[in-house]
This record gives structure tokens, sequence and C-alpha cells, in this order.
């Protein structure tokens, strides 16, 4: 068993800012505190705005990866400790954080935006930049939701533990698959890792994985349905050249088969593709003057960390300039009244 | 060797000068069939040292079978929560809190110290209805993030109701007890070991479920 301590607790004393001692009118309203947010945050409040960051999980996705090896500075850090970093680096400019809250409606009003909290209280602001992130993908094949939590698990560095010394199939085919398959090695007796094309990992993370001698890799196939009655016997396969189909054993199905963005939000009030991912523009505005959007929300091919929190960085010097324009075009109306 | 380092001790000694009031944590341990046992002693050894607040009382569960029985201990190692007048509050850890359940430790400690968060007044009216014995078992591992936000809540419901007990327990070190309840996926929450979900869900969620266990059966 690991015997480090990963404290959190730390964080409490830098609360700042409540849902009740919050403004209640600010230049830019963040939604989503990982890499995106957060780094949207600390460039708005480095250029002098009001700022206040809503989040409902620090770091968001990144607490769930065992160990980030490809965000420059680190060669190798818990997903954790660098959203711990974000934080307090965040926290060290005294931008303003609203943790464990949810934002349940963006709207305009006027000119400036009206952002309501899941407690009713609102805030209103002149720009709101969205990175809410996403949310694992499911497989969506027969039996998946019957036993999830019975053996079809989606956070490999939560569950793992619990799968010692038995069979489990991992699948997916991304960095996250090929690391789960790599985590999971260690404890498990022998991983299956599924995919139903060829791998998109990193080849540093394929060829760690290929040097693991209980690790079997089934590429182009497809996961057609997750066996058992009351627990996960194992999964149904077809091979996509062969056509051939065959059941593969295992105690634990681990889903790492991508993202879907956390959208429900702003459903109809800023323009997506049929994915769900948000529309911007190359300075991360949507549609919606006032309106941005950063991180894995957005549309993009890559969702990555580093790639996030560039985003968040657009999305906030976009949303300064915008705060410029809208003051000198009221300084420019008051001056002909 | 210590295995608190430093920079976790400063932070420890910084949380508890939060507390309010003494808080005795008593530890059950056995001599043996315990892997676990030794290496929670010198962790709580360690732990008490950053406040003048805290203290520790070990007691040998084969032993001290009344005092076990008292504060419901049935595996060892298990850390109870004891308030200012050395009072079971109904709160528990089955295992070590490292990892991240140290988050729900420490926020256990501060609870029983007086220093907590007031309820939701809508959750707290459910909770007040609650008559009938509760018994919340949370299942961790060490190294999942959304397990000591499931733990408080537990535990923060037990606190605030006599009748309901809440216990974390660490699903690696009880592996039977895991086999038991089926647990594949944590946190796991277990009600009177009948109702059941997976997730750091919200008190709502919670009420729910307890309040499944209080309709009477003709």
């Amino acid at each position: 068993m690991d015997l480090q301590f990963d404290v959190g607790f730390m964080n409490n004393r830098n609360e700042n800012v409540s849902e009740q001692t919050m403004p209640n009118y600010v230049d830019v309203v963040i939604v989503g505190a990982g890499p995106a947010g957060l780094s949207a945050g600390i460039y708005a409040q480095r250029k002098g705005l009001k700022t206040i960051v809503i989040g409902s999980s620090i770091g968001g996705q990144v607490n769930d990866t065992s160990s980030v090896e490809n965000y420059p500075g680190f060669s190798s850090i818990s997903g954790e400790a660098l959203s711990h970093m974000f934080y307090d680096h965040a926290i060290s400019l005294d931008l303003s954080v609203i943790k464990d809250t949810k934002v349940i409606e963006i709207s305009n009003q006027g000119k400036a935006k009206l952002v309501v909290l899941e407690k009713g209280n609102a805030i209103r602001a002149k720009t709101v930049v969205i990175a809410t992130g996403s949310t694992h993908r499911t497989l969506g094949v027969k039996g998946e939701n019957r036993l999830a939590g019975k053996g079809v698990v989606y956070c490999a560095i939560c569950d793992g533990p619990l799968f010692q010394d038995r069979e489990v199939i991992v699948a997916g085919g991304g960095n996250s698959a090929v690391e789960a398959a790599i985590d999971l090695s260690k404890i498990a007796k022998k991983v299956s890792l599924v995919h139903r094309s060829l791998l998109r990992a990193d080849q540093i993370l394929i060829d760690r994985m290929n040097d693991l001698d209980n690790i079997d890799v089934y590429l182009e196939t497809q996961i057609l349905e997750v066996l058992g009655e009351n627990r996960v016997k194992g999964v149904r396969v077809k091979n996509k050249n062969t056509q051939v189909e065959r059941d593969i054993q295992a105690d634990g199905v681990f889903v790492e088969v991508g993202y879907t963005p956390n959208t429900s939000l702003v459903n109809g009030f800023v323009e997506m593709n049929d994915r769900g991912e948000i529309l911007t523009d190359t300075k991360m505005q949507t549609n919606v003057p006032g309106i941005f959007a950063a991180g894995d929300v957005v549309e993009g091919h890559y969702k990555q960390i580093v790639i996030a929190a560039g985003d968040g960085a657009k999305a906030a010097l976009s949303a300064s300039e915008y705060i410029n324009y809208l003051s000198n075009e009221e300084e420019l109306i008051n001056e002909i009244a | 060797m210590k295995l608190l380092n430093k920079e976790v001790t400063t932070q420890l000694q910084q949380v508890f000068e939060n507390m309010k009031t003494e808080v005795t944590i008593a530890l059950f341990t056995k001599e043996s069939e315990c892997e676990t046992c030794k290496e929670t002693d010198s962790f709580l050894n360690e732990l008490v040292e950053t406040s003048d607040k805290l203290h520790l009382k070990r007691y040998d569960a084969d032993k001290n079978k009344d005092i076990a029985e008292k504060f419901q201990v049935k595996v060892v190692p298990s850390i109870v929560l004891l308030d200012h007048k050395e009072e079971y509050q109904r709160i528990k850890f089955n295992g070590i809190p490292a990892g991240h359940e140290i988050n729900s430790f420490v926020k256990g400690i501060l609870e029983v110290s007086g220093a907590g968060i007031p309820l939701p007044e809508a959750v707290a009216d459910r909770l007040s209805a609650i008559t009938k014995p509760v018994n919340i078992k949370v299942f961790v591992t060490l190294g999942c993030p959304h397990c000591p936000g499931a733990v408080e809540k537990a535990h923060k419901l037990a606190l605030m109701n006599p009748h309901v007990e809440a216990e974390m327990i660490e699903a690696q070190t009880f592996n039977d007890l895991s086999g038991k309840f089926d647990v594949s996926s944590v946190p796991k929450i277990v009600i009177n070991d009948q109702y059941e979900f997976v997730g750091n869900q919200s008190l709502e969620v919670f009420m729910e479920e307890i309040e499944k266990t209080q309709i009477s059966v003709q």
C-alpha cells in the first residue's frame, strides 16, 4: 500500500470568497476550475480585471490522472499535485475562487451577462469564460449500464486497487487507456487492452506498455457487449478484419474511450458542433459577444492539459480586449450625449 | 522513518489551529493478523504531535472488548474520534486514512472539535426526522480523489443525528468486506447493509437512501 499523504485540505484555508460574500458585478466570470479555467483566471487577474472563478472541482479531470508527463517543466508529476499547483498559483494572485459550486444558467442581460449559481445566487459580469471541461464517454454497449459499478468502472486510479490479482480489460486506445493499462498491470494479474482501431497514444507510452508481459493488446477489435449477470464476467468482441467474435474473460472493464464535453449549461445559448463542442473563433469567442470558451469544452482535436491552459490564456486576453472595447464605446456614447 | 514530511506537518499544524475543543483519537489494533496496525499507530503518533488539542489512546481490541463494543469496533485497525468529553460521536475510520483520505480524517477531527460547517437547512430538517438506527459504510481506496468527499458527508450526517453512525472502510485492507458488498467502484456507500450507491453523490442522495431505512415493515 502506498503511504503518501495527498493533502488537499490546505486549500480550505485559502478560500477567500463564498457564494454569500461574492461581489455582484465583475469583469469576468470563469465557469470551471480545471487547467483552462484557472489559467484564464491567472491571466485575467494579472490584467487587473475583477475576476471570479466558479467551479465544481478544482483541477477537474487532471485529478484523475495518476501521472502527468507531458506538461512542460514537469517530467513527471501526479495529476493531483499539478492541480494543487495551478490552484495555489491562482490564489497567490488573490484570484477569487468559489469551489464545489455549479453554475446552472448563463444569459444576456443587456450588455452584461447574468450567471446563476445552483443555490439561486446570481452574479453579473461583462464577460464569461466557459471552461466546463468534459466527462468520460461511455462505451454505449449492451450490459454497460447494468454492470456500471459492478465491474464496469471509469476511474482507473480510484478502482484499480480493487482488482488486485484479477483479470481486467481496458477499453480504449488513447493516452488515458494505455496509461491505465500500464498502471493496472502492476495490480492486476492480467490486462487486456481492447481498441476498435489502431492505438493513438504517444509512442513513449506504447513502448512502455509493450515491455510489460502481462498486457495483451487487441486492436481493430470492437466491444459488442459487457458480459455478466450481477458482476462483470468479460466482454464479447469482434475483430474488424476477420469478423470473428469471441469472449474475453475478465473481472473488470475500465472504460477509457475519450470524453464528452460538458455543455448542457449553454445548450441553445452558444453555437456548438454535432459532438456538442462549443464553436469559437481563433480568439476563443463564441457566437455570443462577451461569451468565451476554453479547454476540453471547445471544438478541437487534441484534449490536453497544456492545450486547455493555453486556451484559457487566450480566452482571458480576448475577454480583456473585449472589455476595453466596451468601455471605449461607452465613453464614446457618453461624449456624444 | 517519518510518515509525515515537513510540508504536510506544517499544513496540519495550521489546519488544527482552527480546532475549538480537544479531540481524542481512539485507535484499536491487534497484536496479530493486522498488516497495517503498526503503520497506522506510527501515523497517528506523528499526527497528534501537530496539535496540543489532539490526544491518542491505544486499545488492543482483544483485551478491551467492552470498549471496542461500546464504539462498535468490529475490525482493526479502526480509528474512533471522541469529543472533548471522550464521548463517542458515531464516526470511524477502518483502515489507515492515508493517501487522499487524510483529507476526510482532518475534516472529521475539525468537525468533532466544534469547527465544523453547518448542514444546509433542508438537509438538516430531513435528517432530524431520522429516528431509527442507521449505519453508513463508505468504501474507499487511498488513491481515489472523489472518496474523501463521500466520507465527509456520511460523517457529517452521523455527527448531526444520534441515530446515525458512519464509517470509512479502506477497501483493500478489508478485502473480505469489500467482497461481501461487491465493491468494484469507489466510493461505494452502503446503508444498513442493504441500500447502496456509488460515487460522491449529493447530501440529498444520501438522505433518500437513509429515508428508505425508516419505513417500518408491517
